[in-house]
C-alpha cells in the first residue's frame, strides 16, 4: 500500500523542482542576455557598412555583410606588430612575476631569517597602496634607465607584485612539513628542495597568478601610455585608444578593432576558466 | 658512491641539523634573502621609492625640466581650494555609490546560481566574459550604445516612449552611464567570490530549515545572506578600493575631440594622470595621489569599523 502512494508523491517532486529549476535557468538566460549583448551588437556592427552602422532605428543583421571594417582596422593601426608587442610584454611579465613570487613566497613561508615579519609586512604594506602613486617614481627610474618605448619597460614593474608574492607564500604555507623533511634527508640542498619538491606541489597556484597576471598585462593602459611616449612599441590597447580619435564614429571599424585586440584572451580564458576562477576566488584581488 | 656519502652525512647528519635547528629552521638565513631578494630590489626600486619620492613630491613645486623647490602644504593647500579636485572627488564618489549598488544584484544572481543542478558553469563563464574583455574595447562598445543619434539604448528606450539623450556627451549623465558600465564589467569577478562564500555554506542547515517548514526566500535571508556575509563584506571593501581608481572608463569613453562633458566627469585618478603626466605638473599630481590614499584607506578602515555590525563570523 506505501509504494504506490510513495512513487507517484517522488515523481511531482522531482516534476516540481524541475519546473522550479526552468523558471531559475530562464532568469538566469536573461540575466546572460543582458551580459552578452554588447558582445553580439559588437560581433554584429563589425561586419556593418559605416553607413549601416549609423542607420536610426538600427539594423539587426548586417544587411550586406562587410569585412571591410577589419580591413581598415589593420591598414590604420600596426595591429601585428602591436600584437607582437601585447605578446612579448606578456610573456617577460609572467615568466619574471612567477619567478620573482614563487622564491620570495617560498622564503617567506618555509624559511627562518632574522627580519623576516618586518619584510613580509613591508610587502603587504605596499599591498594597501593605490598603483598610481608609485606611477611618477617608475616613469622616472624607467626613464633614467633609458628603456623608455621598450617593451622591458611594460613588462618591468608588473614583474614584481607584493600580490604575486602574498599568494604564493599563502600557497607553500598550506603544504604539510614533512615533504620537505624528507627532501633535506635525501640531502636536497634549499635550491633543489624549492625546485624538484615543493615547486610541483603549488602549480595550481603558479597557474592562477599567471593567468590574472596575463589578465592584467593585456588589458593595462595607463602604463604603456606613459613609458611609451615617442610611440615605438605600444601594445594593442594603446592603438585601440588612438583608434577612437581617428575614427570617432566609424563604429564598424571600431567594433572590428575591439573585437580582434580582445579576442585573444578571450580565447585563453575559455580554455583556462579554471584557473582564472581560482585565482580569482583564492585571492578576490580585481584589476 | 653515493650511498657511501649519504651515509657519511647521515652519520654526521644528526648533531648537525640539531644544531642549525637551535639557530633556526632548516638552512643558513642567508638562502632566505637570497631568495627574497629579487622581490626586495624590485619592491624597492618600484614600489616603496617611488612612493617616497610621490610624498615628496607633493611637498614640492615642479617645474617640467629641473629641480623642484619645497613649498610646503602648497599643493595640497590649493587642491582644498580647487574646484576641479571637488568635482574629480565627487563624480569619483558617485561612481563608487553606482557600483555598490552591483552588490546585491550579485548576490542574488551568485545564490541563484549556485541553486542550480546542472549549467552553472555556462552561467559563469558568460557573466565573466566582459572581466576578460580588454577594458578599451568594452568602452568602445558602450560609448557606440550610448551614442545619441544612433545608439541602441535610445531606440531601445524609444520603443517604451521614454526619451533619448546624450549619455556619454551631457555631463548630466556621463559618469551614471560610466558606472552602469562599471557594474557590468565587474559583475563576474564578483560572482566568483561570492560562489566561493556560498559553496562554504553547509548544506545541512538549508535541509534541516526547510523540514522546519522554512521557504526559499525565508532561507535566503536567514542562512545565506550571514552566512556569506564575510564574502559581501570582502566584496564591499575591494569594490571600493577599486572603484576609487577607476581610470580606464573615463579615458576611452569620454575623451574625444569635442566632448565636453569630460570636463565635468573626471575622476581622482583620471585629474591625476592629467595633472603629472600631460601637463607635467608632477607636484600638484603627487599631491592629488596622496589624497587618494588617504581617501582609500579612511574608506576601507570606515568599513571594517562598520563590518562589526553587519558581518557575521561563526
Amino acid at each position: 500500500m506505501t509504494e504506490p502512494s510513495l512513487k507517484p508523491r517522488k515523481a511531482a517532486g522531482s516534476k516540481a523542482t524541475r519546473r522550479g529549476e526552468w523558471i531559475l535557468h530562464l532568469a538566469l538566460a536573461i540575466a546572460a542576455a543582458v551580459m552578452v549583448a554588447p558582445f553580439a551588437w559588437q560581433l554584429l556592427t563589425a561586419f556593418k557598412t559605416t553607413g549601416e552602422a549609423s542607420e536610426t532605428p538600427p539594423t539587426f543583421w548586417p544587411a550586406e555583410p562587410t569585412a571591410d571594417a577589419f580591413a581598415t582596422f589593420f591598414d590604420s593601426v600596426p595591429v601585428w606588430s602591436q600584437f607582437t608587442v601585447s605578446v612579448s610584454a606578456l610573456v617577460l611579465r609572467v615568466v619574471g612575476q612567477l619567478a620573482v613570487a614563487a622564491l620570495a613566497g617560498y622564503a617567506f613561508a618555509r624559511l627562518r631569517f632574522p627580519g623576516r615579519s618586518i619584510l613580509f609586512g613591508l610587502f603587504i604594506a605596499m599591498l594597501m597602496v593605490p598603483s598610481q602613486l608609485f606611477l611618477i617614481g617608475q616613469f622616472e627610474l624607467i626613464r633614467d634607465l633609458e628603456l623608455l618605448d621598450t617593451i622591458p619597460a611594460l613588462a618591468i614593474p608588473g614583474m614584481f607584485s607584493a600580490f604575486g608574492v602574498f599568494l604564493m607564500r599563502q600557497a607553500f604555507m598550506s603544504i604539510p612539513g614533512a615533504y620537505e623533511e624528507a627532501a633535506r634527508l635525501d640531502g636536497a640542498g634549499p635550491l633543489r628542495t624549492f625546485w624538484s619538491v615543493m615547486l610541483p606541489m603549488v602549480r595550481p597556484t603558479l597557474g592562477a597568478l599567471a593567468v590574472l597576471t596575463s589578465l592584467y598585462s593585456w588589458n593595462d593602459l595607463l602604463w604603456p601610455l606613459i613609458v611609451s611616449p615617442r610611440g615605438d612599441n605600444r601594445p594593442l590597447t594603446v592603438g585601440l585608444a588612438g583608434l577612437q580619435g581617428q575614427y570617432g564614429t566609424d563604429y564598424p571599424t571600431l567594433m572590428a578593432g575591439a573585437l580582434v585586440a580582445s579576442l585573444p584572451l578571450i580565447v585563453i580564458f575559455l580554455v583556462l576558466q579554471r584557473q582564472f576562477f581560482n585565482g580569482i576566488a583564492s585571492s578576490g584581488l580585481k584589476g | 658512491m653515493t650511498s657511501e656519502s649519504t651515509a657519511a652525512a647521515r652519520a654526521a647528519g644528526p648533531p648537525a641539523r640539531r644544531r642549525r635547528r637551535a639557530g633556526g629552521l632548516g638552512p643558513s638565513p642567508w638562502w632566505g634573502y637570497a631568495m627574497i631578494a629579487p622581490a626586495f630590489i624590485g619592491l624597492a626600486a618600484l614600489y616603496l621609492w617611488p612612493f617616497l619620492k610621490t610624498f615628496t613630491k607633493s611637498f614640492m613645486d615642479t617645474p617640467a625640466f629641473g629641480p623642484g623647490t619645497w613649498t610646503g602644504l602648497d599643493n595640497y593647500t590649493e587642491l582644498l581650494g580647487d574646484g576641479e579636485f571637488w568635482q574629480a572627488f565627487g563624480n569619483s564618489a558617485v561612481y563608487t555609490a553606482i557600483l555598490l549598488l552591483g552588490v546585491p544584484i550579485a548576490i542574488v544572481l551568485a545564490a541563484l546560481v549556485q541553486q542550480l543542478s546542472r549549467g552553472r558553469a555556462v552561467y559563469r563563464v558568460l557573466y565573466f566574459l566582459p572581466v576578460v574583455t580588454l577594458p578599451v574595447a568594452v568602452s568602445m562598445v558602450w560609448r557606440f550604445i550610448y551614442n545619441g543619434d544612433f545608439g541602441l539604448l535610445n531606440w531601445a528606450l524609444s520603443l517604451v516612449g521614454i526619451p533619448g539623450q546624450y549619455w556619454v556627451a551631457d555631463a548630466t549623465y556621463a559618469i551614471y552611464a560610466i558606472g552602469v558600465v562599471g557594474i557590468w564589467m565587474s559583475l563576474g569577478i564578483n560572482l566568483i567570490i561570492l560562489g566561493a562564500g556560498l559553496q562554504s555554506i553547509p548544506p545541512e542547515l538549508y535541509e534541516a530549515s526547510s523540514l522546519d517548514g522554512a521557504g526559499r526566500v525565508r532561507q535566503f535571508f536567514r542562512i545565506t545572506l550571514p552566512l556569506l556575509s564575510p564574502s559581501v563584506f570582502l566584496v564591499t571593501v575591494l569594490t571600493v578600493i577599486s572603484a576609487l581608481q577607476m581610470f580606464d572608463l573615463v579615458f576611452v569613453m569620454l575623451r574625444s575631440v569635442d566632448n565636453t562633458a569630460l570636463d565635468d566627469s573626471k575622476t581622482i585618478v583620471y585629474l591625476f594622470y592629467e595633472k603629472a603626466f600631460v601637463q607635467f605638473d608632477q607636484g600638484y599630481g603627487a599631491a592629488i595621489a596622496i589624497v587618494l590614499l588617504g581617501v582609500i584607506m579612511i574608506a576601507t578602515a570606515l568599513q571594517f569599523r562598520l563590518q562589526r555590525r553587519w558581518v557575521f563570523y561563526d
